[in-house]
């Protein structure tokens, strides 16, 4: 445990020698908050102040949420591991004695632990001062949406990293990762809230991990949800955790058999 | 108990190659077939070939990161892809072109790292450390980021991660590609020290005869998949007949060969230079460089001059030459 817990360390020093890279993507973040709410505002508007149980002020404390979490979550993933076996420096990970998936699992956590002031404040202090936020007086909802967030904070990590694996098998991975993103962005409610869907689509997103990814977490966070139901909505996350970590093991297992390193 | 056994080990790749423009088919390539080595405790193996012969996929196949097609592989009593994770505690890795250290941290950072992943407390693993830095002169660059180090400073932080643990075994895959004269000397006297002081094991690839030379009392020579030679290293200039070469500029031209006066052994290679530049083969089982030059400066003053060592491609293909006749 101790190594995992170093690589998380080691991790959250590795992304805050960035600092330029996160003032960036923190001004990024809050740039595309206003278009997305000036957007969603303009469509409430039109439809005469609420659309699917939202009011202005509520779709706009979604869409900095979503702004905010964006990045902490890591809903834009990172191709590292694909790299590493293009190059064959996968052979170094893999002459390590840690687990293959624990010691990425770990590091990318770290990441997230140092994405969550820089990347996540400024859209949330800009929208407060912008739209205003309607968030939860009562302590509940952010404390399990801190449970909800590290458990969407792993499901994006093994979501990418079984895109990633896919390199055993495949050269490249390009293909599968631009499916994925577009079917992630819309399902996981990152576009617009799932249950503006239709129902079909909503049915099908529910089928999915991917609201669990970030729909999930905003709604707790936001007090969308009351207590029971947050609750059950973490216990479908949990599910979700262990059905991709299952897969995703048997990816390693069974691809790193068959895993040609690269070069000399 | 050997620390390395290998049974009749071979790999097997499936490549694509076109047939007519739009069809490809399937060819497999034998990049190691067969072979049998045994590596004993305290023995230090140069495991040479040319490029492409089969050397790091062998490699690969001892640290556990490839299958092998067939065959039979234990290292460290350890079966390496099933049971790769306890094999990495016991063995140490440096591949020459790759880094286990972490790229955008300084360098003393990935010591800790490293310690907790081989599971070894503070108390272990800090002094180890600490007598590692001081023996490889890492103080100065220690707290530079791994991405600003030098290729010679670097590679000497890749070999103190690799030893953090103590390993049984050390694996190098051509440690001193790249590296200067210095930095591969300091590197070499590190490593045998090292194995004379703890009796680690040590495997190495290398394109360097003086690497062999240095550190190796074992060579394996390993051509298109095949042992072609294992055996102590004098042998195998025996085998190919290693000869060195003196290549020397004289102070005033000498048109001819025979004006130059030679010992017994030595041969003329060429005239270069419209006089001024030749070269001269000889045995250095026989003859020494300094009875060569003495005998040219006897005749001719000499100006300048330069040594060239057979290099391990030549041999290996000096011996491949010889045993395919």
């Amino acid at each position: 445990m101790r190594a995992y817990w170093e690589l998380a360390k080691s991790s959250f020093r590795r992304h805050s020698t960035y600092r330029t890279a996160a003032v960036a993507g923190a001004f990024t973040n809050s740039v595309f908050g206003l278009i997305r709410a000036s957007l969603l505002l303009s469509a409430i508007t039109t439809a005469g102040g609420a659309i699917g149980g939202y009011s202005a002020m509520e779709a706009a404390t979604y869409v900095w949420l979503g702004q905010a979490l964006l990045a902490p979550l890591g809903l834009f993933g990172t191709a590292e591991l694909a790299n590493r076996v293009k190059s064959g420096d996968i052979a170094v990970d893999l002459s390590r004695s840690v687990n293959l998936t624990a010691s990425y699992w770990a590091q990318d956590l770290g990441r997230a632990a140092f994405d969550v002031l820089p990347r996540g404040l400024p859209p949330l202090i800009v929208g407060a001062l912008v739209t205003g936020l309607s968030m939860p007086g009562s302590p509940g909802p952010y404390v399990l949406g801190f449970v909800s967030i590290l458990a969407a904070v792993s499901l994006n990590f093994l979501g990418f990293f079984a895109i990633n694996l896919l390199s055993f098998w495949v050269l490249e991975i390009r293909g599968f990762w631009m499916l994925y993103m577009v079917v992630m962005n819309l399902l996981s409610g990152f576009l617009v809230p799932v249950t503006w869907f239709p129902g079909w689509l909503l049915d099908l997103a529910r089928a999915t991990p991917f609201p669990s990814m970030l729909q999930t977490p905003v709604d707790i966070l936001a007090g969308r949800t009351d207590g029971g139901e947050s609750l059950a909505m973490v216990g479908i996350q949990l599910l979700w955790l262990a059905v991709l970590l299952i897969i995703v093991q048997m990816m390693v297992r069974f691809g790193s058999r068959r895993l040609v390193v690269q070069g000399g | 108990m050997p620390i390395i056994e290998v049974e009749e080990l071979s790999r097997e790749f499936q490549v694509m190659e076109p047939a007519g423009r739009f069809r490809r088919r399937k060819k497999t390539v034998h990049a190691v077939r067969g072979i049998d080595f045994i590596v004993e405790p305290g023995e230090a193996v140069g495991y040479i070939g040319a490029n492409g012969a089969g050397k790091s996929t062998t490699i690969k196949m001892l640290t556990g990161v490839l299958v092998p097609s067939s065959g039979r592989v234990s290292v460290c009593g350890f079966n390496p892809v099933p049971q790769r994770k306890a094999l990495a505690r016991k063995i140490g890795v440096v591949f020459g072109q790759r880094s286990q250290l972490w790229w955008d941290l300084p360098l003393q950072d990935s010591y800790p790292i490293l310690g907790a992943m081989h599971r070894m407390p503070e108390a272990d693993w800090k002094p180890r450390f600490q007598e590692l830095a001081g023996q490889m002169d890492l103080g100065e660059f220690l707290t530079t980021p791994v991405r600003q180090l030098s290729l010679g400073q670097r590679m000497r932080g890749e070999v103190a991660a690799a030893l953090l643990h103590r390993p049984e075994l050390i694996i190098l895959d051509e440690p001193t590609i790249g590296l200067d004269m210095i930095s591969k000397e300091k590197l070499r006297q590190f490593l045998d020290a090292e194995r004379r002081e703890n009796g680690t094991t040590l495997l190495l690839t290398t394109h360097d005869m003086s690497d062999i030379q240095r550190l190796c009392q074992r060579v394996l020579v390993v051509d298109d998949g095949a042992i072609a030679y294992d055996g102590p290293l004098t042998g195998l200039a025996d085998v190919a007949g290693a000869v060195r070469t003196m290549v020397v500029d004289l102070a005033a031209p000498v048109h001819s060969a025979d004006l130059l006066s030679l010992p017994d052994g030595a041969v003329h290679q060429g005239i270069e230079a419209e006089g001024i530049r030749h070269s001269v083969s000889f045995d250095p089982r026989k003859l020494s460089a300094a009875t060569v030059l003495a005998a040219i400066s006897s005749t001719a003053e000499v100006a300048d001059l330069s040594l060239h060592e057979p290099d391990i491609e030549h041999l290996v293909r000096q011996l491949y030459g010889s045993a395919r006749l």
